[in-house]
This record gives C-alpha cells, structure tokens and sequence, in this order.
C-alpha cells in the first residue's frame, strides 16, 4: 500500500468493516477533573434504527452524546459517526437536539431553522426552500415569521428539531427533546416524532429518562448507570408501533418491558 | 409625527427631570439675587442666558470645533476598542499582552499627561482625540469584553455541533449578544468623550469650549464660563441620546434573550 492512498483505502476499510453501523462506539471512556464519567461504552447503531438510552440522572447519558457530536473529546476508545472518526469531522456532520431548544432571539423561526445550512454555505433563497418543505410536517407553516419569544415550548422544541435535521446528516442525536414540556404536549410531539421523522435512512439516538418514551420511539433500549457511567443492560423493543401511543402504552408487552426496564434501573439504584 | 399617546408618554417621562430642573434654577436665581452674590462669583441663570444670546456666535464657533473633536476621538475610540475587545476574546496571547496594558493606561493621570501630549504631537486635533481616546476606550473595552464572554456555553456548543467555524460563532452568536452590554460602554463613553475633549483642550489650544473656558475664566468672565458648561451639557446629553437611539434601534433588530426592565421599587 503505498503512503499517499493509506488514508484514503482505511476509509474505504472501516466502512466495509462496520457493514450498515453508521454510528460505532467502541471502548470510549471519558473522565472530568480526573473523575471518571464513562467507563468502556461500546455501542452499534445500524442505518434504520433508533436507539435509546435510559438511565438515573449524572450516569453520563448527555456525556455520551456530546462525545458523539464532537462538543468533547474522549479519553480513550473510537467513535465513527457515517465515516467520521475525527472528533473534528463529527462537528457539523452529526445532527444534534439539545435538551433546552437554544433558539436565537434575534431570528425568527424561518431563520433559526435554516441556521445550520446556513452556516454550510447554502443560499438564503435554497435554504428556505428547505425549511418551507419540511415546515408542514413540522407545524410551523404558520409561525415560519414569528420570533421565538411568540411560540409555546412545543413549539420551540419542534423548531429546535427542524434546525437539527435540516442538514440531513445521517446520525441524528436526541438529548431529552421533550424533558422540559408538560406531560400531554410530551406525549402528542411523541407520536409526532415517529410520524414525521423519515429515520429509515438514519441512525438515531435519544437520551432520555423517561422509560415509556424510549419504548415508544425506540427499537432498542439500552439501561444505563452510574459512576462511572456504563451500559449494563440493552433490551430489544419487539413490540407492534402500529398502534397509536395511547392503545400502545395500555398494552401487556408495553407493560411488561416497562416493568423490566424499570426493574433493572431500580436495582443499580439499591447498588449504589 | 407626534400622536397625542406619544406625547404623553413624552411628558410622563420627562416631567420629574424637568420640575426637578426648573426648581433648582429658580432657587439658584433667588438665593444669588437675596444673598446679593457678586456676578463673577457665580452668576444667576438670568445672566447666563443672557450672556448666550450676547455671545452666541462666539460659542457656536468653538462648540463647533469641540463637537468634531469629540465625534472624531469618539469613533476612533469605539473602533480600537472593538478590535481590542475581539482580540482578547479571540486569543488567550493576546488578552494576556493587552490586557494589563489596558488596565495599566488607565493609571495613567490623563490631565497630567495631556501637556506632554501638546510636546509630542502639537496643539491641533491629534492631542485632543488622544486624550478622548484615552478617557473612553476602556469602558467600551470592558463592557464588550464581558458582554462577548457572556455568551451561553450551551449557544456555542450547538452552534459547533452544526459545523460553525469560530467566526461564525463570532459573528452570529457572539456579537449580536455583547450587543446590550457593548451599549451599557458606549453610553459611559459618549458622556466622558466630552470631558476628555475639555481636558484635552485646556492644556494648549486656541479654540473649542476648554479653551473658551480657560480664557474667560482667567479674566473673570464667570458668565461665559456657566455658558460653555450648558453648551458643554447639552453636547454630551445629545451624544448620550444619540446612543441611546442605536441602541434602541439595534436591540429592536437583536433582541436579547431577556430583555424585560427590572425595577425593585415597583414589585
């Protein structure tokens, strides 16, 4: 192999080698002021699938993801998100939904949206034909004029959403999207997520604490815990999404594997 | 146009400054007239004014002078202080350079270091948009240096996360929120500008309101030295307003996250 392809053909190497993992964790740890905060993370989220993480509070969760979008730098281990395995190349290429919306006061909604393109060099005419196609589906149609300061928190959190999927990255990470809103509108932009969100293409990851919203949106659950932050636990979520939110979180095998999920986070707790 | 709310609004909010002021000149003309103060002691409004209307041209002439005076050190100062500012929030070389020099100017005595100013640079306009540079940079400085570094570590980390380069972050996050606080200096500065431009030109000049001063204070002209200062008051209220208004004006534009006025007294 001579020198000046080496990088091009190890590229060439991982992607054959994580076959569809468009997001690869292996042995990641992270430590903060020499504490430690995760300890060897090792996950693998394939094209289509949409992952989440349960865990207590300070187990690492919202560590994990910020490693992932690049925000951190790990101590040690590799993450490879759609072929990046520099930190540096996971900024920008890694679609990221922080938990507070983080809307710029001075843009209106339109103009929060089209942030990220905006910032790639896309044109202000061709960006906000983007953010006009996507704005139905996302309900703000109407409000695409208004400043943040008009909108609920709803509402704000979902033009926190169009601004991190616009770029259409092929990893799209979800911190507690709906963690700061009331239960009902919690439970209404759940089942909005799962109907307007094409992840099929996408691998997804959501942190959350909520159990019944990681077995409502995702296809695996992985249970975290504490000091140092770990996965101890990953449950398959085989149950039929067909069902709307309300029928699916009376059913028996949503209430069993909440029952299970609950269960294990319980336990650790009794550990520690 | 001015509606008849507006103008309510105008009078409600000027009222108390204005009975304040109109009290305080009709006591200074009653006591000066009953305690029989001799006029170059200190003159009574009445004689103020009127000494305005006698030499009116005279001080529009020089207010003229100090006016460009001010304008020019005042932009001059705002410019070097934006680039300081970017400068020290941009790199940690460069605050750790700067920054004590900064603090350090400011030690400096600047009535004492205007004469040497007029030795070094002469008595035309260069020494006094010096000594106005020197007085107002450094509140802007500071204002800005804090309003850049109060942005939300969170706004920084999403912009990063969608590719942003430094100076988008800095351009598209990072001034548009120092706004209210690159203000808070301004406003400090525009009312110092005008202090520094009498300083500068007290110590060696032939022209402007310092200088105006000076000559007729020397020769007793108590009158005309009470009417430079309300020349002097309104330039410098003026300058205040005008900043005020881009003030206004840009946070119309650049809201900022919380932008409600908090008064303890009225809960």
């Amino acid at each position: 192999m001579s020198s000046d392809t080496r990088q091009i053909s190890s590229d060439h190497d991982i992607s054959v080698d994580s076959r569809n993992a468009l997001l690869e964790i292996s042995g990641v740890g992270f430590d903060y002021e020499n504490a430690p905060i995760l300890d060897s993370i090792n996950v693998s989220v394939d094209r289509g699938e949409f992952v989440a993480l349960v865990g207590p509070s300070g187990c690492g969760k919202s560590t994990l993801l910020n490693l992932i979008s690049g925000v951190l730098s790990a101590r040690s281990g590799q993450i490879t998100a759609d072929g990046n395995m520099l930190r540096a190349d996971r900024l920008g290429n890694v679609s990221y939904m922080q938990q507070k919306d983080l809307l710029l006061s001075w843009r209106t909604v339109a103009e929060n949206s089209r942030l990220g393109l905006e910032l790639r060099g896309v044109s202000v005419r061709e960006s906000n034909e983007q953010v006009r196609a996507l704005a139905d589906s996302f309900g703000l149609s109407d409000v695409l004029d208004s400043m943040p300061h008009e909108l609920s928190g709803g509402m704000r959190q979902r033009v926190a959403l169009l601004r991190a999927v616009l770029p259409d990255n092929a990893v799209l990470l979800l911190d507690e999207p709906f963690g700061a809103l009331d239960a009902i509108t919690r439970r209404s932009l759940q089942e909005w997520l799962l109907n307007v969100l094409d992840t099929s293409n996408k691998a997804v990851v959501l942190v959350t604490h909520d159990v019944e919203e990681a077995i409502l949106l995702a296809d695996r659950v992985l249970v975290m815990a504490p000091s140092p932050g770990r996965i101890v636990a990953e449950i398959e979520v085989n149950i039929n999404k067909a069902l709307d939110a309300s029928a699916l979180s009376m059913s028996q095998e949503f209430i069993e594997l909440r029952g299970a999920i609950l269960e294990l986070l319980t336990r650790q707790e009794a550990v520690v | 146009m001015i509606t008849s709310t507006s103008l309510r609004a105008l009078i409600v909010n000027w009222l108390p400054a204005i009975v304040v002021t109109v009290l305080l000149i009709v006591m200074w003309e009653v006591l000066v007239d009953v305690l029989d103060v001799q006029r170059w002691l200190l003159p009574a409004p009445s004689v103020i004014i009127a000494e305005m209307f006698d030499s009116f041209g005279f001080l529009m002439g020089n207010t003229r002078i100090t006016m460009f005076e001010i304008l020019v050190g005042f932009s001059v100062s705002i410019m070097l202080a934006v680039s300081l500012a970017s400068g020290i929030v941009w790199s940690r070389t460069i605050e750790r350079t700067i920054y004590p020099l900064i603090i350090a100017s400011q030690t400096i005595p600047i009535i004492t270091l205007a004469p040497l100013l007029i030795i070094w640079v002469g008595t035309d306009m260069m020494s006094k948009v010096i000594v106005i540079v020197l007085f107002t940079f450094f509140p802007i400085v500071i204002s800005l240096v804090s309003g850049l570094r109060s942005v939300d570590k969170e706004m920084v980390d999403m912009l990063r996360t969608l590719g942003a380069s430094p100076w988008q972050t800095f351009t598209k996050l990072m001034i548009p929120s120092a706004l209210p606080s690159f203000f808070a200096g301004l406003k400090v500065a525009s009312v110092v500008s005008v202090i520094g431009a009498v300083i500068g030109e007290w110590f060696g000049s032939s022209s402007g309101l310092g200088w105006l001063m000076k000559i007729a204070g020397g020769q007793f002209q108590t009158a005309r030295v009470f009417a430079a200062i309300v020349v002097l008051s309104i330039l410098a209220m003026a300058l205040f307003a005008a900043v005020v208004a881009v003030e206004k004006w840009s946070l119309r534009k650049y809201p900022p996250t919380a932008n409600r006025v908090i008064r303890l007294g009225e809960s």
